[in-house]
């Protein structure tokens, strides 16, 4: 019985343990239609009190038991006569065991080496072996929980306040595993980082301003990962050209919105402008390749700019800046809302026109949710990646003309990352580490943008 | 301020030049702002049915009656704050020293210069407190110099009673006061920009009693400089403040007259009910 079968075995018997539980408990169900139950909790929740006990301990000996059996039937196996063939260097010895079991699971028909055909026989038998052990104590531990929880069941038992415990408890997990995933994913961030930088120095990597890695050091030690071109292109196109574009024109958009736009107007507006927030920024990138960079080189080659690339920071930056309005727009929308009416009724019962109000007491005081929310579209465009892949080039220049090619962060992690690499070259574990150090830029960006952006909703409590 | 030409009602016997004299000079109270048949709806629910009064500049003049009778909607029209809500429509006429508020050539910005208003919250604006009684001078470009600004700043707190209180601390947010500080702040910046009517919508029912004392106290001591309309839902602090009392009652005006008169011997019926408590 293959480990899915016997899921789906215990999920039906738990489900027979329901229908056990609920009618043992609906039988106790006492009195005349109108009389208060007798029962604590409704006959339904006794059907999940017994059908949790038949399905949970067992489900979890399983999961456990799947992460056993293979070191424990890989002893067995090892026992057997034929083992004593194997050679003693452990990484053929791996190799052979592998492919036996390979073919004893059904995942393999012909081994390469003859000696794996002959450990086949006895991983064969230890797999069976251990298979029944594994089916038969989930299926004893189904029916003895079950059992015991059927037996349980009671007037007084109060099914309903253990099963919501069981949810929340749930409920919990699924909030964590998100965590625990980032987690996860910073720690191996961090390692690969360390091991980068054991043989690049962090000096060298974090100031150094030449770019051009290479799988061995050259002549003089020198290495190219000097990441300063790349984190100057990033800032250029993410934090300069970028928010020039998308701060005034998603303000100003917030503005009309809020202030000017007809309801009916606005009822249409704002869905749109979240639905263009959902757009792939693939999409984004073509428009940017294909359509702003080379108008862009042509404008600039027509003013007399004849080094323009067709590759520029000024087309990645403009178009993730156009991608990004939606996002500055709607967070100044939700921060300019946020300023109670009565603000806005005292400027205007002053004698303020609309437009002094908007300029002097409404902007003044969602400035704070402003910045956040430009904070957060900030990290957000330091991370995005595709737009500059297809649009900024690759050419780690340190330079401010927006009209020559630039490269970012996220762009040469894509490059060190795709191509025939060994994973453990630096050229490879340079990615790792400028993943780190954007990982953590976008982390307190976020941190400081929700703290500022806390700070001025408790202002209008 | 100078307002040459105005055009009286023909029962107006005095002849005004000027907001200040005109406050001296009245007896009997000439009527400083004036509403006939002013029908106010919300979309099609009518909330003001045909009410006619007159605001004097000598005399306080309460608003009462029971919640949603349309006091505040009533009040909001007199400085046209109703245009702020779009479903809000005012017929009739309201005129504030003979000039119709309503008219095209009325320019709103003036009117709520001349009329300011001081709301249930104390709203004052997240700015230091100087910049808020600047607030307004600073719109209307009433001070020519920094100077000037601060004379006014200052003289504006001085007449809402809190420059003692505040003197030391312009700098600080205008939201860090207490609330009862915050609401004559609200006052001292309406006060700032010298208008003629000072509109209060039930200004003290955020407010603890003390700070409720000291706001009833400072409307005695503006009575006669501004015309004031407080809208009020406490009877006493109408019987405290007021000369002139007007009762509302479903959108309509029941009875206005002498404060004393009102609470003392009610023509109508439905006021006597409401004074004595027996609803509302
Ligand atoms: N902005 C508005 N939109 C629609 N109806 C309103 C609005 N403001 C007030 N009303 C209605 O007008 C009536 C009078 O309200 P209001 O003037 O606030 O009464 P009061 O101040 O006397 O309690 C109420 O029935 C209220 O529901
Ligand atoms: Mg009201």
């Amino acid at each position: 019985m293959t480990g899915a079968t016997l899921l789906f075995l215990i999920i039906g018997l738990g489900l027979i343990a329901w229908f056990f539980g609920r009618l043992k408990a609906a039988g106790m169900q006492s009195g005349g239609k109108h009389s208060r139950s007798a029962l604590h909790s409704l006959p339904n929740y006794h059907g999940w009190y017994v059908a949790l006990w038949a399905i949970l301990p067992a489900a979890i000996f399983l999961a456990v038991w799947s992460f056993a059996s293979p070191a424990l039937i890989t002893d067995a196996a090892l026992t057997s006569p034929a083992a004593a063939q194997l050679p003693q260097d452990a990484f053929a010895r791996a190799a052979i065991l592998s492919e036996a079991r390979a073919i004893a699971s059904g995942n393999q028909v012909n081994a390469f080496n003859p000696l794996s055909q002959s450990m086949v026989e006895p991983y064969r038998d230890a797999i069976t072996y251990y298979q029944m052990i594994g089916t038969v104590a989930a299926l004893l531990l189904v029916f003895a929980c079950g059992v015991y929880a059927w037996l349980q069941i009671k007037p007084d038992l109060r099914a309903r306040t253990k099963i919501e415990r069981v949810t929340m408890l749930v409920l919990l997990l699924a909030s964590l595993i998100a965590i625990v995933t980032t987690v996860g994913i910073f720690l191996s961030l961090v390692f690969e980082s360390v091991r980068f930088f054991s043989m690049v120095s962090p000096i060298d990597f974090l100031f150094g301003t030449e770019w051009n890695p290479k799988a061995v050091a050259g002549p003089r030690g020198e290495t190219g990962f000097g990441a300063i071109p790349l984190f100057w292109g990033t800032v250029f196109i993410g934090a300069i050209i970028a928010m020039i574009v998308a701060i005034p024109l998603g303000l100003m958009s917030a503005i009309y919105l809020t202030q000017y736009a007809p309801a009916k107007f606005r009822s249409w507006m704002k869905p749109i402008l979240e639905v263009l927030a959902g757009v792939p920024t693939v999409v984004y990138g073509y428009f940017a390749a294909l359509t702003v960079a080379p108008a862009l080189r042509d404008f600039a080659v027509s003013i007399g700019i004849s080094n323009a690339s067709s590759e520029s920071a000024l087309a990645a930056g403009v178009v993730m800046g156009i991608m990004i309005i939606p996002f500055v727009s709607s967070m100044a929308d939700d921060s300019i809302a946020a300023v109670p009416s009565a603000m806005r009724d005292g400027s205007l019962a002053m004698g303020a026109t609309q437009s002094e109000t908007i300029k002097k007491v409404l902007i003044p005081a969602a400035l704070p949710g402003v910045v956040g929310g430009v904070l957060l579209a900030v990290s957000r465009a330091i991370g995005e990646t595709m737009i500059v892949v297809m649009a900024a080039g690759l050419a780690a220049n340190m330079t401010a003309n927006p009209f020559s090619s630039v490269t970012t962060v996220t762009t040469q992690i894509v490059q060190l990352l795709t191509g025939d690499q060994e994973f453990d070259s630096p050229k490879t574990l340079a990615a790792f580490a400028l993943g780190l150090v954007l990982f953590i830029v976008t982390l307190l960006l976020n941190l400081i943008a929700l703290r500022v952006v806390k700070k001025y909703r408790e202002a209008y409590e | 301020m100078n307002y040459d030409q105005k055009i009286l009602e023909p029962n107006e016997s005095v002849n005004m030049t000027d907001s200040a004299t005109t406050a001296m000079n009245t007896e009997s109270g000439t009527p400083k702002m004036t509403a006939r048949h002013v029908d106010v709806f919300y979309g099609d629910k009518q909330a003001i049915n045909d009410v006619s009064i007159d605001v004097n500049m000598d005399s306080v003049t309460a608003f009462i009656g029971p919640s949603g009778c349309g006091k505040s909607t009533f009040l909001r029209c007199m400085n046209r704050m109703n245009d702020t809500i779009p479903i809000a429509r005012v017929t009739g006429e309201i005129k504030l020293e003979g000039e119709d508020i309503y008219a095209s050539q009325m320019d709103v910005v003036q009117l709520r210069a001349r009329v300011g208003m001081v709301f249930q919250k104390p709203n004052p604006f997240p700015k230091s407190i100087y910049d808020n009684i600047a607030y307004g001078p600073r719109i209307h470009g009433l001070a020519t110099g920094k100077e000037e600004l601060d004379e006014i700043v200052e003289s504006s707190l001085q007449r809402a009673g809190l420059w003692g209180e505040v003197k030391d601390r312009l700098d600080d947010s205008g939201t860090a006061l207490s609330g009862g500080q915050q609401q004559r702040l609200c006052i001292a910046r309406a006060i700032a920009v010298d208008p003629e009517v000072i509109l209060m919508d039930e200004p003290c029912s955020a407010l603890d009693p003390i700070a409720t004392a000291k706001i009833e106290e400072l409307i005695h001591e503006l009575r006669g400089k501004y015309a004031i309309v407080i809208v009020t839902h406490n009877m006493q602090q109408a019987a405290r403040v007021s000369q002139k009392t007007a009762f509302f009652h479903l959108g309509t005006l029941v009875e206005y007259g002498e404060t004393t008169d009102i609470f003392t011997n009610p023509r109508e019926e439905k006021t006597r009910d409401y004074i004595t408590g027996r609803y509302g």
